[in-house]
């Protein structure tokens, strides 16, 4: 395998069992991204977008194949194993932004570092830096409930960053919110790869939000069925 | 991950949902009040009684006729009419452990002072009754030897018959009738109160025994012998010396079974405070149910929670939380819940119990080994009953997880 690859696919496949009758969702995936891309995987609904997406994101393991992410084999990691990659090298930006309720912000920021060895001073500094990064700074305080979608999805983007992950994963980051919002948000995720060198890719069907990314890949019944560049 | 991440972790979820958090801890708090508050009753009681034994007098040894060994049980006292009073003067001339002896016996007679009448026991006792019943007479004087040896009609009346014969008029000297023989009132006994639940010991008419024997009971014997020894630490000396003495004046075989007994105060309190011990364990067993009740509705609520926050479990998780993470913030949080329910339940307990004793007049004791075997037991009431709930939020799919709604 070449090292230059942060993730590394080879002949990726998921099958679901589904009572008597099996689902392949995942079709043998092979594909390698760079450090420092900014992807978009494109498909329509069934296409294997969200299998995909947990598999890369270590929540789920395929059920044949192999999947490196920094040259580590995560295929054969066990639940522990995920747990701690998922905490140390992936950040999560849901559609639903995922977010504790009547948590406040810093607090919802600062969750990933709860979950590893940093200490609470510094994890507390850290969520401070994430928040100021995507424009939330002075409004650390307010509770998940009490702020826009907007804003929400910029505290899901500080979380997701606060632990210094090599790959955020972003699904669906702007299916929940207005256009403009929206567009606030992939300004978001373009500064962060332009000034910060984060890969970063992006689950969508939504062709404007796929026009920022360099690479668009897309899904089609478990299947690669095709590549663009820009 | 260490303790500290765990227990913020779980103090920030319990703090999200305070109410909540709340109505869990409520069980406990009720089930840990209910225990300290009846163990505190049964402990109060238990305690009483060993005081009115201890103000009677902890060197106190009584005689009476009959084995007590047989079937760990004493025959009635007034059925054996083997003691005698001159076996009450032996033991005083020939034991020296023995301080004070005085013979008795009971009976009792319907009591007549002017258009009054009143019924009431007869104690018909020796001339050092006060001194080794630690009873001493309020007002007036007791009989003395002399009064006793020649069976004079003298009485020395306790506080309730003073007040339903005479209501406020001085009694001193004053002759009163029991069973038509008129006696004169030397004195008055102070007020001892209610002996836990056998009755006034004040509603009594001291005479002397020998006067009691001849007038009022027409018998040769006596019923039994107060004894006090001359300090608490030579009862069993006393003991072994009255057996001594009164198996030689019986004539008893060596090996043969004594034709009495002679108990200390200490055994028969041990016999009362083990009753109050029963009452004990019977409300404190009582309680624990409600203790049990109150674990199983923070498991109820605990699992409730669990599905209540499998969104939570997953965002948890989708940020590097690991099984374990989980598994012990649910821990976590039922054991914080339970002891805050128990330090709150403490608080209830030591409250209500000092409110029983107030408005019921109940005497109640807290124990700080009831409140830590409380504390220990709500402690033990969250680890156990949380743990389902816990292990089953543990094992939730991260995916599942976080799709669901």
């Amino acid at each position: 395998m070449d090292n230059n690859n942060l993730i590394q696919l080879e002949h990726v496949s998921r099958i679901y069992q589904m009572g008597d009758s099996e689902v392949r969702a995942l079709k043998g995936i092979s594909c390698a991204i760079k450090h420092g891309d900014l992807l978009a995987v494109m498909g329509p609904s069934g296409s294997g977008k969200s299998t995909l997406m947990n598999i890369i994101g270590c929540l789920d393991k395929p059920s044949d194949g192999k999947y490196y992410l920094e040259g580590q084999e995560i295929s054969t990691f066990n639940k522990n194993e995920l747990a701690r990659t998922r905490n140390r090298n992936i950040g999560f930006v849901f559609q639903n932004f995922n977010l504790l309720s009547r948590t406040t912000a810093l607090e919802n920021t600062e969750l990933p570092l709860l979950y590893s060895d940093v200490p609470s001073k510094k994890s507390r500094e850290m969520a401070m830096k994430a928040l100021d990064m995507v424009g939330l700074k002075g409004r650390e305080l307010h509770k998940t409930n009490q702020i826009s979608g907007g804003e929400m999805q910029r505290v899901a983007i500080a979380r997701a960053l606060v632990n210094n992950p090599s790959l955020i994963l972003a699904d669906e980051p702007t299916g929940n919110l207005d256009t403009k919002t929206g567009l606030e948000i992939m300004e978001i995720f373009t500064s962060l790869h332009k000034e910060r060198g984060i890969t970063i890719i992006l689950v969508t069907h939504d062709p404007e939000v796929a026009e920022i990314a360099h690479r668009r890949v897309y899904l089609r019944d478990g299947e690669i069925e095709r590549e663009e560049r820009n | 991950m260490n303790i500290t991440k765990t227990a913020k972790i779980s103090l920030m979820a319990l703090n999200r949902n305070k109410m909540r958090s709340f109505l869990t801890a409520l069980g406990i708090i009720i089930g840990v009040g209910a225990v300290i508050a009846m163990v505190s009753i049964g402990q109060g009681a238990k305690a009483e009684v060993e005081q009115r034994f201890t103000e009677m007098g902890t060197n106190l040894l009584f005689v009476r006729p009959g084995s007590m060994s047989f079937r760990g049980r004493s025959g009635g006292g007034g059925s054996y009419t083997t003691l005698k009073d001159s076996d009450a003067k032996a033991i005083l001339e020939n034991c020296d452990a023995v301080q004070y002896v005085s013979a008795n016996v009971s009976t009792r007679a319907q009591i007549v002072f002017g258009n009054k009448n009143w019924n009431s026991s007869i104690n018909g006792v020796g001339d050092k009754y006060p001194q080794i019943r630690n009873w001493d007479v309020e007002y007036g004087v007791f009989f003395d030897e002399n009064q006793v040896r020649t069976g004079q009609k003298v009485c020395v009346l306790g506080s309730e018959v003073t007040e339903n014969l005479f209501e406020g008029a001085d009694p001193i000297g004053q002759i009163i009738r029991l069973n038509k023989i008129p006696f004169r009132v030397l004195g008055i006994l102070e007020e001892k109160g209610e002996a836990g639940g056998f009755g006034s010991r004040d509603d009594m008419i001291a005479v002397p025994y020998t006067t009691a024997k001849s007038r009022l009971l027409n018998i040769d014997y006596i019923q039994s012998i107060d004894v006090s020894a001359v300090s608490a630490e030579r009862t069993n000396e006393a003991t072994a010396q009255i057996e001594e003495i009164l198996r030689l004046r019986h004539k008893i075989a060596p090996g043969a079974e004594d034709d009495f007994n002679v108990r200390n105060m200490a055994d028969i309190a041990e016999g009362a405070s083990e009753a109050t011990q029963i009452l004990t364990i019977l409300l404190g067993g009582i309680a624990s149910i409600s203790l049990l009740v109150g674990g199983i509705g923070i498991m109820n609520i605990m699992l409730v929670s669990v599905t209540e926050r499998i969104r939570e479990i997953g965002i948890r998780m989708s940020v590097g939380a690991r099984e374990k993470d989980i598994l012990l913030q649910f821990l976590t949080e039922a054991v914080v819940l339970s002891v805050l329910g128990g330090v709150l339940g403490i608080c209830l307990g030591l409250g209500s119990s000092s409110l029983i004793s107030k408005f019921a007049g109940m005497k109640t004791l807290v124990s700080i080994g009831s409140i830590a075997l409380a504390f220990f037991f709500a402690g033990s009431v969250g680890v156990f009953f949380g743990f389902y709930p816990a292990r089953k939020a543990s094992k939730l799919d991260p995916i599942e997880a976080l799709r669901y709604e």
